[in-house]
């Protein structure tokens, strides 16, 4: 089953098209990458699909219902959430109260009843608290609960952001490279994350750099370059794509050359 | 273990003002200290409910005097134009501002950082010229009479009193602010302060909670007007001025943002400073400016909070 789908999105700054008419499916359960060079508009499709910019022209459905243009809160409650490239943590939270807040729209009580601090809030409270630390412990958090947020190593607080987002119970989880920046072991605690969320029955959309993790844990690769798709397969399929190589692979090769030579 | 931290150091800010309030009195030589101890805690009252909005939310309003300006008019158009009693304008006053606040803050609240702050100056701005202008209903620039509060068959009159209802009534509102802390209201406010828009895609309806705390920053601003007005016996326009405005804000800073004991804080700083310096009073404006220039220099995250981060306690 499709879980995510989504007909000729289209997005533009500017008269510049940094979507273009992108189109792709995703299945229920599985890996799905988003690659393409610096620009091609990974970063601003993801943006559309989680609602944070309403698009230009076509449809994204979640399960089955349109959820074209809805706000990211909305698409939040409908089982859609993400994490961010840029990381955009609750630094003045602990570490746990961040998590806490993923479970909002699982929790029942209203402003009077927290103000008045009923029994009912207490019981939330237990609950939720419950429930981030389970997420805590899914990304190998769970000893540093009660730290502030802001005191956490850049790779945990990559994690961090992950279990944030999986505590919403999402449908389709949107990860905006969560290996950027890390080293090669936080990369690889990252590729166990992915593979434990995806084994948990959530759908993973992926959108990183680095190669060797996305050929690791993709079911499927769609290429995007200049706004527009270039190719979409299984990650042999799309390494041994020429246009792929020329377009994408290419430039980096030619890079690396330079490199060589200097 | 962090629930029993949160209760504690609840309980201890509580005990804390509480003590305050009960001990401070047998210092004072004359009922005119009673007088400044009431202003203390019905500005720390109002302060505490727009630290609520700007500690909690990360908003700004520099128009919160509009709302105290309805609170102390309700209690004296009221009784005065419907025979009714003042404890009913304060409730007809606390409903009006909670409405207005719904009304008002659906747009305002939309825009972000000095926009924010340019709208609610213009909301302070509005109420202010409407209580000079309706002559008829609010006595224009010179202002009105207030009559006097009648509870338990008594009348409120004098200074004492007034100090123990608005330091009884404080408290009970630093209890509310507190409870927010650790609560899912309280959480997802303080997440919208850190990053508004990982907020949203966790599922939290951030207008929404804007406009609740708005709301309830409205409804603590403008009790605190009514019980000013009370206690002062009459009103005038100035209660909802614009440097009335500044005044809250600088009340919060100065405590400390965030900080519950830091509302108090600022407003007795603020409140007592005037007063003090009166001894000098060819310079007293500039003293003032000045000590509060040193304050936030010295102690740049505001009182409360620089020194609990120095004593090493968390939460104010």
């Amino acid at each position: 089953m499709m879980i995510l789908d989504i007909q000729r999105l289209s997005i533009a700054f500017g008269g510049v098209r940094a979507v273009d008419e992108v189109s792709l499916s995703v299945a229920s359960g599985t890996v799905f990458s988003i690659i393409g060079p610096n620009g091609a508009g990974k970063t601003s499709l993801f943006n559309l699909i989680s609602g944070i910019y309403p698009p230009l022209d076509g449809r994204v459905r979640l399960g089955g219902e349109d959820v074209t243009g809805l706000p990211p809160d909305r698409l939040a409650r409908r089982g859609l959430s993400r994490t961010f490239q840029n990381l955009q943590i609750f630094f003045r939270m602990t570490v746990l109260e961040n998590v806490m807040v993923g479970c909002h729209r699982h929790e029942r009580t209203g402003i009077l009843a927290d103000l008045l601090h009923l029994p009912s809030v207490g019981r939330q409270n237990h609950a939720t608290r419950e429930r981030a630390q389970a997420a805590l412990e899914c990304v190998g958090l769970a000893a540093e609960a009660e730290r502030s947020a802001g005191a956490l190593p850049y790779g945990a607080l990559k994690r961090l952001e992950i279990a944030r987002a999986l505590t919403t119970e999402p449908r389709v989880l949107l990860l905006d490279e969560p290996a950027a920046g890390c080293n090669g072991v936080e990369t690889a605690e990252v590729a166990a994350v992915i593979r434990g969320i995806v084994g948990d029955g959530v759908t993973v959309v992926l959108v990183e750099h680095d190669m060797r993790l996305v050929m690791n844990v993709s079911d499927r690769i769609h290429v995007l370059a200049n706004g527009r798709t270039l190719a979409e397969g299984t990650a042999a399929e799309v390494r041994a794509n020429p246009a792929v190589v020329e377009a994408y692979l290419g430039v980096h090769t030619a890079r690396e050359a330079m490199r060589a030579q200097a | 273990m962090s629930v029993r931290r949160v209760l504690d150091h609840r309980l201890a800010v509580i005990a804390l003002v509480g003590a305050i309030a009960v001990a401070l009195p047998m210092w004072f030589p004359s009922a005119y200290y009673y007088r400044i101890g009431a202003l203390v805690f019905v500005y720390a009252l109002a302060a505490l409910g727009l630290n609520l909005l700007m500690g909690f939310a990360g908003q700004v309003s520099l128009g919160h005097a509009g709302f105290m300006g309805i609170g102390a008019y309700a209690v004296a158009i009221v009784p005065a134009q419907f025979a009714l009693p003042a404890w009913l304008g304060l409730l007809a006053g606390a409903a009006l501002s909670g409405i207005v606040a719904l009304a008002v803050g659906r747009p305002i609240l939309r825009l972000k950082g000095h926009y924010l702050a340019v709208a609610t100056l213009g909301f302070g701005l509005l109420v202010a010229i409407v209580f000079t202008n309706e002559t008829r209903w609010t006595g224009g620039p010179d202002g009105m009479t207030v009559a006097r509060l009648m509870l338990f068959g008594r009348t409120m009159s004098s200074a004492q009193s007034w100090y123990w209802i608005s330091a009884f009534t404080f408290i009970a509102a630093a209890t509310l602010a507190l409870n927010l802390v650790d609560s899912p209201t309280g959480r997802a406010l303080r997440a919208i302060h850190d990053s508004e828009i990982a907020a949203r895609v966790l599922g939290v309806d951030v207008a929404q909670k804007k406009l609740a705390i708005f709301t309830v920053s409205a409804l603590y601003a403008s009790v605190a007007g009514s019980f000013l007005a009370l206690l002062n016996g009459h009103v005038t326009p100035d209660v909802c001025g614009f440097l009335r405005s500044i005044e809250l804000v600088a009340m919060v800073v100065l405590g400390g943002t965030g900080s519950v004991l830091g509302s108090l804080v600022g407003s007795a700083v603020l409140v007592v400073l005037p007063q003090a310096l009166t001894v000098v009073h060819e310079y007293e404006t500039m003293v003032l400016g000045l000590v509060i220039m040193g304050f936030m220099i010295l102690l740049r995250h505001g009182v409360v909070p620089t020194l609990a981060a120095r004593a090493g306690v968390r939460w104010t």
